[in-house]
């Protein structure tokens, strides 16, 4: 068998930028013992106004499973003082699903035997306006990763559509160079989204098999790109249950706070993806992080940067998305996809995995209402 | 009734104004009623025309909207919200804000001179929202400020008037209503704002996420209008303190 690439070294055409910040979660990371943790050392975190790094990996560590609910009044508070009552709406629009990476635990994997296909610029108008016919004015454009398949220029087009719809154009696709970020910006973006999946090199190896998102740090390093680009916010994530979550996590909130810290007016978020079961492959499942330990990561992304937004998807079931908005969760989607279009015509390929909640926009507004909170549609302004 | 709030030329005899961001908009009105206010900021950003919980639909009629520019990070963005704003017809009077800072949303007292000097000449009411610098709110009132509202606390931190002497300084030395802006936690603070000489104070998050929001609407107003009237009163020596000396020290003048 041919000997894999290897994953610390950039492919030909991928910026490498100047930067400390990889460097800097990484000794971090590395020196993070979740074990060693008590209870009095979470008691103390949560005495805190700001989390120092010490205090944030108390409240990741299992000791701090015995104070799920202090975290949860702290960090409601946090959320209801920095976004009061607001909670925003979007939907995902997979425009394609190709895609060039072989991952172990995705349904888009180029091994996986799915319907690919990608939408034509008429239907992917035809889908912003069915999505902007249920109010939505905020969207997230997400491709698999294919560079031959759907290039920069055809998601600079699918941009430009959504911009017309939209008043927030997110994307979540794979990671560019700065002058292509800066290119979608122009195109009416603002917003991008790029998960490192597992902070773990090893894990991280083993896992993407083939394909450029076997390049660790240029994945990294896409934020910080997107920002020097002009975008105005990066979200970040870690597909938790791939590798240890609790490292994952941990690693997520710093590579968020020492960004933030770089660019001060950037706008983060974080999302909290576990892995889910897709077609071919049923078992894929996260294990180990059930609906608490998801809920103490979001809880400790809110203590870290209270000022953060924090994405709940459709993986998970209505209940628990229900009552993490107002505690963590500042954003919400409804109305969701994942295969791709879908919205106005039929799926034009399959799904990247299972959603679990399918309720409509209507549905998520209603409910957002009644538990006292206001749906917000559109918080920004683009001049 | 003759003490009036004058800001431009609009006068208002309440002195309290409502922040709408972190609201749930169907209370809006009960706030606004139960606080018998008659200023509400409303940011340009979330004014979803012809959609979904548009918080334009929201603010009850007769009451002055003042938009804010909340979003921007430069002085050229927050010109161009300020007239997007006029465009859609919410008036002249403009809140600026220009942050450049996501964690803390403090204001960018450099670029918010430059957009207040483009904005006025343009005729809007500006009213920019600033850290309690002297020399900046005097650049401001320089540049045609028909107000300034300098920050007691981070936005959202309830913390109250962590900024009390510098925005002492404030009132002391422009001659412009000075609007206490961010930070009011609780109705104390708001009367302490007052009992000083702040013009006006404003208020969102202690409102909203009150348990219930109208009743603190109502606690808010009593507050400002107590403070107010100690203010009128001239209680600020007794407020410092400081007893006076049955034998004057300059008694022996007459000697």
């Amino acid at each position: 068998m041919k000997e894999r690439d290897n994953h610390m070294a950039y492919a030909d055409g991928m910026e490498a930028i100047e930067s400390a910040v990889l460097e800097k979660v990484g000794a971090l990371l590395a020196g993070y013992d979740y074990r060693r943790y008590t209870g009095d050392d979470v008691k103390r975190a949560l005495r805190q106004e700001r989390l120092a790094v010490e205090d944030y990996g108390a409240i990741l560590s299992p000791a701090a499973a015995d104070f799920l609910e202090e975290m949860a009044a702290k960090a409601t508070a946090e959320t209801r003082k920095h976004f009061g009552n607001a909670v925003q709406l979007f939907t995902p629009l997979y425009i394609a699903n190709y895609c060039e990476n072989e991952c172990v635990y995705c349904g888009f994997n180029c091994r996986n035997r799915i319907h690919r296909g990608k939408l034509s610029p008429a239907e992917i108008e035809e889908e912003l306006k069915a999505i902007a016919a249920s109010g939505l004015r905020e969207i997230l454009l997400l491709t698999g990763e294919s560079r031959r398949q759907s290039g920069v220029e055809y998601i600079g087009e699918a941009v430009k559509l959504a911009a017309k719809y939209f008043a927030t154009v997110s994307i979540e696709i794979y990671p560019l160079n700065t002058d292509e970020y800066a290119y979608l910006h122009a195109c009416g973006a603002d917003y991008v989204c790029v998960y490192q999946e597992t902070y773990d090199p090893d894990k991280y190896e083993q896992v993407h098999r083939r394909g450029p998102k076997r390049v660790f740090p240029y994945r990294f390093y896409a934020q910080e790109r997107a920002l020097r680009g002009g975008m105005r916010g990066v979200a970040f994530g870690a597909l938790l249950g791939l590798g240890d979550f609790r490292k994952d996590a941990f690693a997520v909130g710093l590579h968020a706070f020492f960004l933030q810290q770089k660019y001060p007016p950037a706008e983060i978020s974080f999302s909290v993806p576990r892995l889910r079961p897709y077609i071919n492959n049923a078992a894929n499942n996260a294990n180990d992080v059930h609906e608490r330990q998801l809920l103490q990561v979001m809880l400790a992304f809110r203590l870290l940067m209270p000022f953060a937004g924090i994405t709940i998807s459709t993986r998970e079931r209505a209940g628990f998305r229900d009552h993490v908005i107002g505690m963590a969760a500042t954003k919400i989607s409804a109305g969701v996809c994942v295969g791709v279009g879908g919205h106005k015509a039929a799926e034009k390929g399959d799904e990247q995995f299972e959603i679990a909640d399918p309720r409509s926009v209507a549905e998520v507004h209603r409910m957002i209402l009644s538990r006292g909170l206001q749906p917000v549609y559109t918080d920004y302004v683009r001049v | 009734m003759n003490d009036q709030l004058v800001i431009g030329s609009h006068k208002f005899t309440s002195r309290l104004i409502l922040g709408s961001g972190k609201f749930s908009l169907e209370l809006t009105r009960a706030v606004v009623e139960h606080g018998e206010v008659q200023m509400v900021t409303l940011a340009l950003r979330r004014a979803n025309v012809g959609g979904q919980e548009n918080i334009l639909d929201y603010i009850p009629a007769g009451v002055t909207l003042l938009p804010n520019t909340s979003g921007a990070r430069t002085a050229a963005e927050a010109v161009r919200i300020a007239r997007l704003a006029r465009e859609i017809g919410c008036g002249d009077f403009i809140k600026l804000e220009i942050i450049r800072d996501a964690k803390y949303l403090l204001p960018d007292n450099y670029e918010t001179v430059k957009a207040t000097e483009i904005l006025a000449k343009e005729g809007f009411i500006v009213m920019p929202y600033m850290y309690p610098d002297l020399n900046v709110a005097r650049a401001l009132a320089a540049a045609g400020a028909a107000s300034v509202m300098p920050l007691g606390a981070p936005i959202g931190s309830n913390k109250g008037l962590c900024t009390k002497e510098f925005i002492r300084i404030l009132v002391e030395e422009i001659d412009l209503p000075i609007i206490v802006d961010a930070g009011i936690g609780r109705p104390s603070q708001a009367c302490e704002a007052m009992e000083m000489g702040v013009a006006a104070v404003m208020c969102n998050t202690a409102i909203a996420t009150a348990g219930d929001v109208a009743k603190m609407a109502r606690a808010f107003k009593l507050a400002v209008e107590a403070g107010r009237a100690a203010y009128l009163s001239g209680l600020g020596r007794v407020l410092d303190g400081r007893a006076e000396a049955s034998s004057p020290l300059t008694g022996f003048l007459e000697e």
